[in-house]
Parts: structure tokens; sequence; C-alpha cells
């Protein structure tokens, strides 16, 4: 199946300003969004996630390059054109972008409005997604009087009144706290699942990746580090930036008084550490029990995270152990469990 | 002082009244057919802005300065051949709207711009993003979201053109500040002045509190 949007060889440059010399935001992008997918792009400030995702709606133009929305290249479009191709696509803002002098009601209006949609058409369209982000009892309510997470259902109703084929999020959880953050995502994830939009969304929060999206593309510097399903990415980073984001949500990087002691070589008195990652279907097994009997060592546990991406187990364990003699051996029988293993040094 | 409320002072007083309330009503309608546009136009035309004209920008911010900069006195008295063009004569009441209107159209464009750029760009980019054009943008979203702050510009400028308005008495254009200077001053008449002030006072106060209270009415930012 062909993807709904993609950037080919999308470069972006801002012209120079004053003394300033001309910015690159991104280099040569080249990105699919499968049809009906969550894809999540994750990156720094600054690493051009937001220039990335205003491409797909032409709010920003390619400086060179194409990119395209179910087969319309966005890119190529006259204004008046790109304006009615912006009617399939809706987005939703960090900070919620709602009129404050219009209600719950007038602002999931104001798109049907701008399409030229009559009243009662309006009426019959806009009740029923106030139904569908449960907020029926707050159609006459104004911004002022709901709270975040409210906000941003009513910016997600919005975006889906003209019956968009894909959604764009900017940042739309980075306002909210993280139990508001899970529902908001729970909406798209339902949106996306029962209403078939395509879901593109920029976050720097690897939590937001790892609650919704179906894949991930990590964006550093203006390029496309890496990319892949969700699940592959995770247990597997190949790019140093997404092994950072990875180690902020799975807590592998070592404590503070433990990564001062550390040392490349054994001395006497210090223990090994070992990193043990675990996926799939060899997370399931009791491999630290059938480790200790096999080898009759006695482990320490430093650190230790499990957690379920895409419905699938995930773990990394850090172990210590005192009988550094004993270590080719657990390395060995760790491979033959099916585990990752890392020698992180020795404390 | 019994003369103050004598019949032909107090009718006097009503008049004059009437010449302030006329001049600055006319003044500030026509005033803002002018300067609405103009504000919006100034306030969306800059470099990347949704009407860009960089150029007539800055041409246009030239002309509203110096319009601005012309101290009331001297515009009445420079545009006279004008004023006579427009309204047939260069004295009395009618002609007085002229210089009033011209002086007010440019800081009306003033007001209204600085109400329309307090509006949150991301709503323009919000409103672009659904695919609205340019007059779309400022009907659906930058006019009725700075309505609050367009509505206390707009008293502003009629609290600032009664006082314009004193000065037109140098044009025979009549109103309150025209009396007080006349009688009160001139005629050394001090009760007239104190009563003329009086009014104004009271005249300015309402104007001011209608204004506030709109704008609280249109306000919907806060909880209520």
């Amino acid at each position: 199946m062909k993807p709904l949007s993609n950037c080919a060889g999308s470069k972006k440059t801002f012209a120079a300003r004053g003394a300033n010399a001309p910015v690159t935001a991104l280099h040569e992008i080249n990105l699919d969004v499968p049809r009906g997918a969550i894809l999540g792009v994750i990156g720094r400030s600054g690493a051009g996630k937001s220039t990335l995702i205003r491409l797909v709606n032409g709010l920003e133009l390619p400086s060179s390059g194409s990119v395209r929305v179910d087969g319309v290249e966005v890119s190529a479009l006259e204004e008046r054109a790109l304006r009615q191709e912006r009617r399939s696509i809706g987005m939703i803002f960090q900070h919620f972008n709602l009129l404050a002098r219009r209600t719950a009601f007038g602002n999931v209006a104001l798109p049907l409005e701008i399409a030229g949609v009559s009243k009662a058409e309006i009426r019959k369209r806009v009740l029923p997604l106030l139904d569908l982000v449960g907020l029926s009892d707050k159609v006459d309510r104004y911004p002022a009087e709901l709270s975040g997470g409210q906000k941003q259902r009513v910016g997600i109703a919005r975006a889906l009144a003209t019956n968009p084929k894909v959604l764009l999020s900017d940042e739309a959880t980075s306002a909210l706290d993280p139990e508001t953050t899970e529902q908001i995502l729970a909406l798209l994830r339902q949106v996306n699942v029962d209403l078939g939009v395509t879901v593109l969304l920029i976050t720097h929060e690897m939590s937001v990746i790892k609650g919704v999206a179906d894949r991930v593309a990590v964006i550093d510097e203006g390029r496309i580090v890496e990319e892949g399903a969700t699940y592959d990415v995770f247990t597997g980073p190949q790019h140093a930036t997404t092994r950072n984001f990875v180690a902020s949500i799975t807590g592998t990087q070592l404590p503070e008084h433990l990564a001062k002691r550390l040392t490349a070589a054994p001395e006497a008195g210090k223990e090994a550490l070992v990193q043990l990652v675990f996926k799939g279907e060899g997370a399931a097994q009791p491999w630290l029990s059938v480790l200790t009997r096999k080898l009759d060592v006695d482990l320490g546990i430093v650190q230790a995270k499990v957690d379920h991406i895409s419905g699938r187990p995930f773990g990394t364990l850090v172990v210590s152990l005192p009988d550094v003699a004993k270590l080719p051996a657990l390395l060995v029988t760790s491979k033959e469990l099916g585990l990752e293993t890392e020698v992180l040094g020795y404390a | 002082m019994p003369e103050v409320f004598s019949p032909q002072i107090l009718k006097l007083l009503v008049d004059s009244f009437v010449q302030t309330l006329y001049m600055v009503g006319i003044a500030g309608v026509i005033g803002t057919l002018i300067g609405l546009p103009l504000g919006v136009f100034l306030a969306t035309s800059q470099r990347g802005e949704l009407f860009a004209a960089p150029a007539v920008n800055a041409v246009l911010g030239l002309i509203v300065n110096a319009a601005r900069s012309t101290p009331f006195i001297i515009l009445v008295v420079a545009i006279i051949p004008l004023t006579r063009l427009i309204a047939g004569t260069s004295i009395g009441t009618s002609a007085a709207i002229v210089p009033l209107t011209i002086a007010a159209a440019p800081f009306i464009a003033r007001v209204i711009e600085a109400a329309i750029r307090g509006v949150d760009q991301g709503l323009i980019e919000a409103a672009r993003s659904m695919g609205a054009s340019p007059l779309q943008i400022v009907q659906k979203v930058l006019l009725p979201e700075a309505l609050p702050a367009i509505t206390l510009a707009l008293t502003l400028t009629v609290v600032s053109l009664i006082g314009y308005s004193a000065m037109v008495g140098a044009v025979g254009g009549g109103g309150l500040g025209d009396l007080g200077i006349r009688f009160g001053y001139q005629r050394f008449m001090p009760d007239v002045m104190l009563a003329v002030v009086l009014v104004l006072i009271v005249l300015v106060q309402g104007v001011q509190s209608l204004g506030d209270s709109l704008a609280r009415r249109f306000d919907k930012r806060s909880r209520h």
C-alpha cells in the first residue's frame, strides 16, 4: 500500500536575517507516513520537527524536494488549492490555539464555517464530534472554563470537523500532566482505530512514542537518523540520540555514585556490572534463576526495568557479579538464553 | 451665582453639550470607518504576515505618524482649504468635524493595530491550518478575538476626541470646550467654566464606564 504522506528529499532553509547566516532546518528528509498508522517523530528542541510537521500541510514550504499527501503534491499547490487541501489535513497544537471568544461548539464549528458549510449542517456535525471526544456536557463552555485536557479534546474535535485523512499533532500533550497525557493519547488511538485517521505526531517525550506510536522516526539536527517499528527502535537503538531517548525511559543510566566508581578494567574488591537486555519471547522465561542455578553464581540486581512497548515486554537489567572469574561463562550462557549482554565495567 | 443658571446660560450649556456629542460622534464614526481597516492592514502587512506588503506598510506608517505628530490646533488651521472643499465652509460645528476626523483616523489606526497584534499568533496558524483565507482570518479570528481590546481602544479614542473638540472653538466649532473658554475665561465667568468642566468630567466618566463594561462583557478569557 502506498504511504499516505511522504517527504522526498525535502530540504528547508530559512533565509538569512540581518547578520545571521541562513539556517538549514531540514536536510534531505525522506520519510513515509504509512496509511492508517500512528507515526511519531521524536527529537530535541530545535531538531527540526516543528518545521517537518508544517511541511505536510504547507504551513512551511520546502526549499527543495517534494511533500505529498494522498498523492497530492502539497508543496507544489497554489494558494487556493492548498487551502482546499488543508481541509483534509487536521492539526492540533501544544497550546491548543482555541478562540477565547468562541465556545467549545463555536471552536469546532470554525473550520466548517471556513469551508462554507451551512448552519444546520454544522450543528449536525459538531455535536457528535463533541460527543466523540467526551465533551457533550461542555458544548457551551468557553475555553477559559475548561481544563487543559478538555481544551485539547476540543482541539481534536475541531481538527476532525472536516473529516481529514491525516491528523497532525504538534506536541499536543507537552503542556499536559502525565495522567491527562495518557487520556489524550488514548483518544488519539481511538480516533486512529475507529475513524481510520492516519496520525503524524511530533514530540520530545519518549513516553508519548511508547504510549501510542506504531512507528517512530528519530530526528536530530534536521536529519532523520533512525526510523522503524517502535518496538524495534526501542529495543535496538542504533544512533546515539535514539539511545539517549531510550535511556530516558528505560532508566538504564547508572546512578551517579556507581557511575563515578566505574572502571574499565577489573580491580581488587570490585564487582563486574553487566547489562542484560531481554525482549520478545525470551523475556517470558525465568532466566534469572536459570542463570544462577546453571552457573552457580551470586548475582546482585543494581537496576531493573521491565516495560511493555506495543504490547510486547522489554526489559533491561543491570546485575553485579562479585565473582569476576565467572564473567565469561555468564556472558556465554546469557547469549544462549537469548539475552543481549554488555559489560558496563567494574565498580 | 444665579447667572450661571439663568435660562440663557443653561441653554448655551445644553447646546454646547449637543454640539460636542455631534462632533465627537460623527468624527468617531467616520474615523473608525477609515482607521479600522487601516489599523487591521498595519497589523497584518509586515514581512511574512497575512497581507505582506512591507513597502506599503512603511509608507502608511509614515503618513499615520506624520498626522499624529502634528499638534491638533495646527492641523485645524492648516487644513482649512480641505475643510472648505469637504464641508463647503471652514467655520462652524459641521466644518470642525473634518479636522477632528483627520486627527481621529490615524489615532484609531494605531490603537486598532495594537489590539490586533495582541491576538495570539497561534490562532492565525490554527486558522491557516484549517484552510482559512487571509480575509476569513481577519473576519473570523482577528477581529472577534480582539473585540475586547478594540472596544477599549475606541473608548480611549472617544475620550481623546472630547479633549480635541475643545480646540475647535478656534474655527467657530462650538462645543463645551469653546463655551468654557469664551464665557468662563474671556468673559470672566468662572462658574460657567466650572460647570463646563463638571459636565466634561461626567461625560468622560460615562464613556469610560460604558467602554469598560462592554469590553468586560466581550472578554471570555476569565471565568465568570
